[in-house]
C-alpha cells in the first residue's frame, strides 16, 4: 500500500505521448468537420423530403447508430466489413466510425432545432423567390445552428472522447500511447493519469475553440437562452389569435 | 475445431447481453444514489459544495470512460489493490453515471422557477420542507426523461469494460468473432442485441418528454 507514484519516470515518452495527442487532435477536427456536415446533409434530405424511401432509411440508420455502442459500431467497420470485401485501415475505419456517430447524433440535435423553426417559414422564403436550398439554408438552417450550438459543442466533445476507443483497433492515438508506456514501463497509474489530464486540458480547449467559432459565426447571441426572433413572432401570433 | 451454427452464436451472446444488463443495473443504481448524494450536497449553502460538484462532473466528463476504466482496473493495481474487472467496472460506471445524473438533475432543480423558493420562504416554509414539497415534485417531473434517456448510455457505456476484459455483450462477441472468423454476423448480431436494449428505452424517453412537456405547461 506504500507505493509512491512516479511521474519523472514517464518524462523519456513525452514524444510518445505527443504523437499520440496529435493523431487524437487531427481524428477528432476531420471526423467533427465531417460529421457536421454529414448531420446537415441529413437533416437536409429529411426536412426536403419526409416520406421518401432515402428519407426513412436515414432515420432508421440513425436511430441505428445512436442506440448502439460506439466500440460495436467500429469491430464491425473494422472487422466486419472486409467480409463483405470491404477492407479498411484502422485510421480509415476511426475517421469513418466517428464521422458517422457524430453525424447520427448531430443530426437528431439539429432536427430538434429545425423543428422549431417551423415549416411556414420555410414557405415564406420559397415565396419570397429563394431556391429551396437558399431557403433552407438561410431560413431554417442557420438559426437551427445557432439554437443549438451548444448541444453539438458537448457532442463534439463526447466524440473527441469517446475516440479513446479506436485505441483498440490499433489507432496509435492518445490512449494506445498510454497503453504502450503502460506496457513498457509498468507504471500504469502514473501514465493513465497523465493521459486522462491531457483530455481534460484537450476537451477544455476544444470547447473554448468552438465557442469561439460560435461567436465568430453568430455573434453573442447563441448565448441568449431565448433567441429574441422566436420571442416576437411568438408575442405576433398571440396578439393576431 | 467446433461448428458454430448461428443459433450457437445467437444462444451464447444471449447469455452473456445478461451481463450487460446486470452491469448496467448496478451502475444505474449505484450512479443514482452518487449523484442523489451530489445534488443535495450542491443544494446546500455550504461554501466548498457548489465548486466540489463543478470539479467532479468536469472531471468525469471531460474524460473519457475508457481512461476511468483503465485507471480502477490497472491504476488502482500498482497500490496493492487487487481489483476484478467486475470492481473496477462497477465503480467506474457508477462514478461516470453520477457525474452525468448529477448534472441532468441540478438543471432540473435549478430550473424551477425562483418565485417557487420565495413563494414557499413567504409562507414559511422551511428549507428541507420546500424541497419537500415545493421544489422536488416539480424538478422530479422535469427529471423523469432526461434520466431514462441517459440509461440508454449507461447501456452503452458497459461496451467498455469488455476492454479491461469483463466478459459481457461486446467480449462475448470479440470472443466468438476469435472462435468463429465470422466477424459480420457477430458483431452485426451484437449491435442488434444493444439495439434491443437500447430503443425501447430511447422511445420512452421521447415518449415521456413528450408527455411531461405538455402536462407541465
Amino acid at each position: 500500500m506504500n507505493y509512491l507514484p512516479d511521474f519523472p519516470r514517464l518524462l523519456p515518452y513525452l514524444p510518445d505521448l505527443m504523437a499520440g495527442l496529435m493523431t487524437t487532435v487531427w481524428l477528432t477536427a476531420l471526423t467533427t468537420t465531417l460529421g457536421i456536415l454529414g448531420a446537415v446533409m441529413c437533416v437536409w434530405q429529411r426536412h426536403r423530403a419526409p416520406t421518401s424511401l432515402f428519407s426513412r432509411l436515414l432515420g432508421m440508420l440513425v436511430e441505428l447508430l445512436r442506440n448502439t455502442p460506439f466500440i460495436v459500431q467500429l469491430f464491425f467497420i473494422f472487422f466486419g466489413l472486409p467480409a463483405l470485401g470491404l477492407s479498411l485501415s484502422a485510421e480509415m475505419a476511426a475517421v469513418i466510425a466517428m464521422t458517422l456517430n457524430l453525424a447520427a447524433y448531430s443530426s437528431e440535435i439539429l432536427r430538434a432545432g429545425v423543428d422549431a423553426t417551423g415549416r411556414g417559414q420555410w414557405e415564406a422564403g420559397r415565396a419570397l423567390g429563394l431556391t429551396r436550398w437558399q431557403s433552407y439554408r438561410h431560413v431554417v438552417l442557420m438559426p437551427a445552428l445557432e439554437r443549438m450550438y451548444p448541444a453539438l459543442t458537448s457532442q463534439c466533445v463526447i466524440v473527441m472522447l469517446g475516440s479513446a476507443v479506436v485505441s483498440q483497433i490499433s489507432v496509435a492515438d492518445l490512449t494506445f500511447a498510454a497503453n504502450f508506456i503502460q506496457s513498457r514501463t509498468f507504471l500504469s497509474f502514473e501514465s493513465y493519469v497523465v493521459t486522462a489530464g491531457m483530455y481534460l486540458l484537450l476537451a477544455i480547449a476544444m470547447r473554448a475553440l468552438l465557442n469561439r467559432i460560435g461567436r465568430r459565426l453568430f455573434g453573442f447571441r447563441h448565448l441568449t437562452p431565448a433567441p429574441r426572433r422566436r420571442l416576437s413572432s411568438h408575442v405576433l401570433k398571440e396578439a393576431h389569435s | 475445431m467446433i461448428d458454430f451454427t448461428l443459433w450457437d452464436i445467437l444462444r451464447n451472446l444471449l447469455l452473456a447481453a445478461r451481463w450487460t444488463l446486470a452491469l448496467s443495473l448496478i451502475a444505474f443504481i449505484g450512479g443514482s444514489l452518487v449523484g442523489l448524494a451530489l445534488t443535495f450536497l450542491r443544494l446546500t449553502r455550504w461554501p466548498g459544495a457548489a465548486l466540489f460538484c463543478r470539479l467532479y462532473t468536469e472531471l468525469f466528463q471531460g474524460t473519457p470512460l475508457l481512461m476511468q476504466l483503465f485507471l480502477a482496473f490497472f491504476g488502482v493495481a500498482v497500490f496493492g489493490l487487487d481489483v476484478s474487472a467486475w470492481t473496477a467496472a462497477a465503480v467506474a460506471l457508477t462514478l461516470f453515471s453520477s457525474a452525468f445524473l448529477h448534472d441532468i438533475w441540478r438543471g432540473c432543480v435549478e430550473a424551477v422557477p425562483k418565485g417557487q423558493w420565495e413563494g414557499a420562504r413567504v409562507l414559511g416554509l422551511g428549507y428541507l420542507k420546500t424541497m419537500r414539497h415545493i421544489i422536488l415534485p416539480q424538478a422530479l417531473r422535469m427529471a423523469i426523461a432526461p434520466t431514462v434517456g441517459f440509461s440508454v448510455q449507461i447501456i452503452k457505456g458497459t461496451a467498455l469494460a469488455s476492454v479491461i476484459g469483463f466478459v459481457e455483450l461486446t467480449k462475448a462477441g470479440t470472443m466468438l468473432n476469435n472462435a468463429t472468423l465470422e466477424p459480420f454476423t457477430v458483431f452485426a448480431l451484437v449491435a442488434l442485441l444493444y439495439f434491443a436494449m437500447c430503443y425501447p428505452l430511447s422511445r420512452l424517453a421521447r415518449h415521456l418528454e413528450a408527455r411531461l412537456n405538455v402536462t407541465a405547461r
